[in-house]
């Protein structure tokens, strides 16, 4: 396979990552105003995604650095034009990072109260926008070959990309639902499988109307009808949203976790693999479009690169993955001391 | 509006307001490792007391440091868009390799070390802090390897109208890369033990908690000692290859206008950059900043006055920031000199601790100046001599930057305020009582 194929596979993996790891803390987070009902439920939905978030995070900068080291353009054009969301998503995730931090160190209710919005803020945020994003690159963003941006921040908010958001926002929410039905016990164990179950009727038809939109507002199905193999990663993504409600209902949270997980590295490949080998299609000038071969690093870097990430992510992998397993297992009051 | 200095502006805001924090997570958290490996060897109680109370203002700190260091891997797509393009090939990959091997390590290892104490052996969980000091450090070094290529940029061509990398090797083992990072680390070390002894000596003063903080002192005092001569060590070392090159950036440290031989340093000077000149100086010592600069007391210096007018660095910023450093730099190794001779009477100077717990802010002020000089200096170049920063800035528009930055501001300012105010607080509130841990 070049260079440039495996890179391109390598980045949507690593959004894809990313989305599923840190999905479930956005989810977890934003579920938090409405399924903590007292501070001791609040503070086991912090615990349940304390020890984890943080690690969970740096998918995110991996995805950008490595967006920087093998598609430098690619970086330059997409945060240049997307600068306004970008920021917005990153001011977001500051608050959520030190709200964690900060909330339990002062025991006054007001305090708690804004630390408390930041969570909500910061986990909801970067899940509606990110999807908003996504769904725009997948349908196209309005920049010229000089990288420059011809629209502004309300045109991202159209139909397709509001519909993205939508997917998103609550795809991480039942994420997040079915993370609490593993990790807590009582009455919020109750209430998050409960509320997995009605997130899951949400989904349902907000996935089958964003794919039947993808087919008028993008030109993603071109790949899947050159290549018919490709609709395997929609049938495999169907697949893991209809286990999720099996597992819910027979009580496997751990399971249905994993196929929520299932379900949101598929609805990434389907768009990742639809845009192939573009990496960020230009809306009004498809000559502008950045792909793996018009936009990439040199053949040396690429390899050093890639030597490097062969090397170091499956030593990542293999040390969260410790981590997971280290904190498996529900929470207990003992838990809560910290 | 102009996009290229509000930008500039903002990645300044951004960067100080980061490394307010980053030095301390990278000094601290090696000390507080050992600190806990103390404890897991001798089981002596009084070392985990320590180890929780140090790590508990560690852990504020550590958060904002960060949430505010994501930002800065964005900005350069965000609002440096032509630079990234132009030199992504070489400078990204750095960039891409910090998360990769270091910032994932400290990241995952900090929630176990945080919700660990319960599901580790002692041993393990000194292991795990070990894991988070030396990720932490990697990580500066990484970045101080991305930052070395755009003072002093090597193992790269120019190749499809952008720089390529010819020779990844050269990039890792660039001079200027290894010396900012052994003076940067021993800096940061040197930050940390000043924030332990400053502490420390507050309470010694309240005669609370006398033994843990004596410990505390006696411990941060001898890594603060050697580290500040580490500094300034390799300090003399870094100016020297900054003479070489970059010598535009040291005639700006010098405020040194006219190339000569026997090149004389000024204690202290107002520069005039329109004429060209000083304005005014005071306390010029022939030689010296030849000798300083070549080690030999007849080499020639360029003076300012050589470089075209387009090419000179901000003069008053790089000389400023640079006598403040080296001052503060000498000063701390007479207090820890001091501290030295008085350590097994810290309780009987009261001065000395007094002094050392206003000491807090000085190391901040110096690595902040440090950067100032490293990064003000190098102007008006973004990567020396192959890119100016006027070419580097995103085509956006200025409105945006502008809203941007002023959200910076607000945000971090509040983060900062809180960030320190609860460590103020906590570090005023001193340990938990000895009864309650075991």
């Amino acid at each position: 396979m070049e260079l440039q194929t495996t890179w391109f596979i390598l980045w949507g993996l690593l959004w894809a990552i990313f989305f599923m790891t840190d999905g479930f803390d956005f989810g977890v987070g934003t579920l938090y105003p409405f399924l903590g009902k007292s501070d001791i439920d609040r503070r086991m939905m912090i615990n349940s995604v304390g020890p984890l978030w943080d690690g969970n995070e740096v998918w995110l900068i991996t995805a950008g650095g490595v967006t920087f080291a093998a598609f430098p353009k690619v970086y330059a054009v997409m945060f240049s034009t997307l600068y306004a969301p970008l920021l917005l998503i990153l001011f977001a995730l500051i608050l959520r990072g030190v709200a964690f931090e900060f909330r339990g160190q002062i025991h006054s209710e007001g305090w708690k109260r804004i630390w408390d919005a930041c969570i909500f803020i910061g986990s909801a945020a970067p899940a509606l926008l990110f999807g908003v994003a996504f769904a725009n690159i997948f349908r196209g963003i309005p920049f010229d070959a000089n990288g420059l941006y011809h629209g502004n921040l309300l045109m991202l908010l159209n139909p397709y990309g509001i519909l993205g958001g939508a997917l998103f926002l609550v795809l991480f929410m039942l994420h997040g639902a079915n993370w609490l039905a593993i990790k807590t016990t009582g009455d919020l164990h109750d209430r998050s499988v409960a509320t997995a179950g009605k997130l899951w009727l949400a989904v349902v038809p907000l996935a089958v109307l964003f794919l039947v939109a993808s087919f008028f507002a993008t030109s993603l199905y071109d790949n899947y009808f050159k290549y018919p193999a490709l609709f395997l990663v929609i049938i495999v993504t169907v697949a893991a949203l209809l286990g999720v409600r099996y597992f819910i209902a027979k009580q496997y949270f751990f399971r249905a976790w994993f196929a929520s997980a299932v379900t949101i590295v598929g609805a990434t490949f389907f768009g990742i693999a639809g845009l192939f080998p573009t990496l960020y299609p230009s809306l009004n000038n498809p000559g502008a479009s950045l792909t793996a071969f018009n936009a990439s690093s040199s053949p040396l870097t690429l390899k050093i690169m890639l030597t490097v990430v062969l090397i170091f992510l499956p030593l990542v992998i293999a040390y969260q993955i410790w981590a997971y397993n280290l904190f498996k297992g529900k929470l207990t009051k003992h838990d809560l001391e910290y | 509006m102009d996009p290229v200095f509000l930008s500039r502006l903002q990645f300044a805001v951004a960067t100080m307001f980061h490394f307010l924090f980053v030095p301390l997570t990278l000094g601290l958290s090696i000390i507080i490792a050992y600190m806990e490996t103390k404890y897991a060897r001798t089981g002596d109680t009084t070392y985990l007391r320590m180890t929780k109370f140090w790590g508990k203002l560690f852990l504020i700190n550590f958060a904002v440091g960060v949430v505010t260091g994501i930002t800065l891997e964005f900005q350069f797509g965000t609002n440096w868009s032509r630079y990234s393009e132009y030199v992504g090939d070489v400078f990204g990959s750095l960039l891409a390799i910090e998360p990769t091997m270091a910032f994932f390590l400290e990241s995952t290892f900090i929630g176990i070390w945080v919700f660990g104490w319960k599901r580790l052996s002692a041993k393990a969980h000194a292991a795990v802090m070990w894991m988070v000091a030396i990720a932490g450090n990697f990580s500066a070094v990484w970045i101080l390897t991305a930052n070395g290529f755009m003072q002093h940029p090597v193992g790269y061509t120019i190749r499809n109208g952008r720089a390529e990398m010819t020779d990844f090797l050269a990039l890792v083992f660039n001079k200027f890369a290894l010396l900012e990072i052994v003076h940067m680390i021993p800096s940061a070390l040197v930050l940390g033990a000043f924030f332990i002894m400053g502490i420390s000596a507050y309470h010694l003063l309240k005669k609370q908690h006398v033994d843990l903080f004596t410990r505390s002192f006696k411990i941060a005092l001898v890594i603060g000692l050697v580290s500040s001569l580490a500094v300034a060590f390799t300090g003399d070392l870094h100016a020297v290859h900054v003479s070489e090159v970059q010598p535009a950036k040291l005639a700006a440290m010098e405020s040194h206008w006219e190339t000569q031989t026997q090149a004389p340093i000024v204690l202290f000077a107002i520069p005039d950059e329109a004429a060209g000149k000083n304005a005014w100086e005071f306390g010029s010592i022939p030689g010296i900043l030849s000798f300083m600069a070549f080690h030999d007391f007849n080499a020639s210096v360029k003076g300012l006055a050589d470089f075209p007018e387009e090419e000179r660095p901000p003069v008053l910023l790089t000389f400023m920031g640079f006598r403040i450093m080296v001052g503060l730099g000498t000063l701390f190794i007479l207090l820890t000199l001091v501290g030295f001779m008085k350590r097994n009477r810290l309780m009987e100077s009261p001065g000395y601790l007094k002094i050392m717990m206003w000491a807090i802010p000085l190391p901040y002020i110096a690595i902040e100046m440090g950067w100032m000089v490293a990064e003000v200096g190098r102007q008006p170049w973004i990567v020396y001599g192959l890119m100016k920063t006027s070419q580097a800035a995103s085509p956006i528009a200025g409105y945006q930057v502008m809203i941007s930055l002023i959200a910076f501001i607000l945000v971090y300012g509040l983060l900062g305020a809180v960030g320190f105010y609860l460590m103020a607080k906590k570090a005023i509130q001193g340990p938990e009582p000895e009864t309650v841990q075991q």
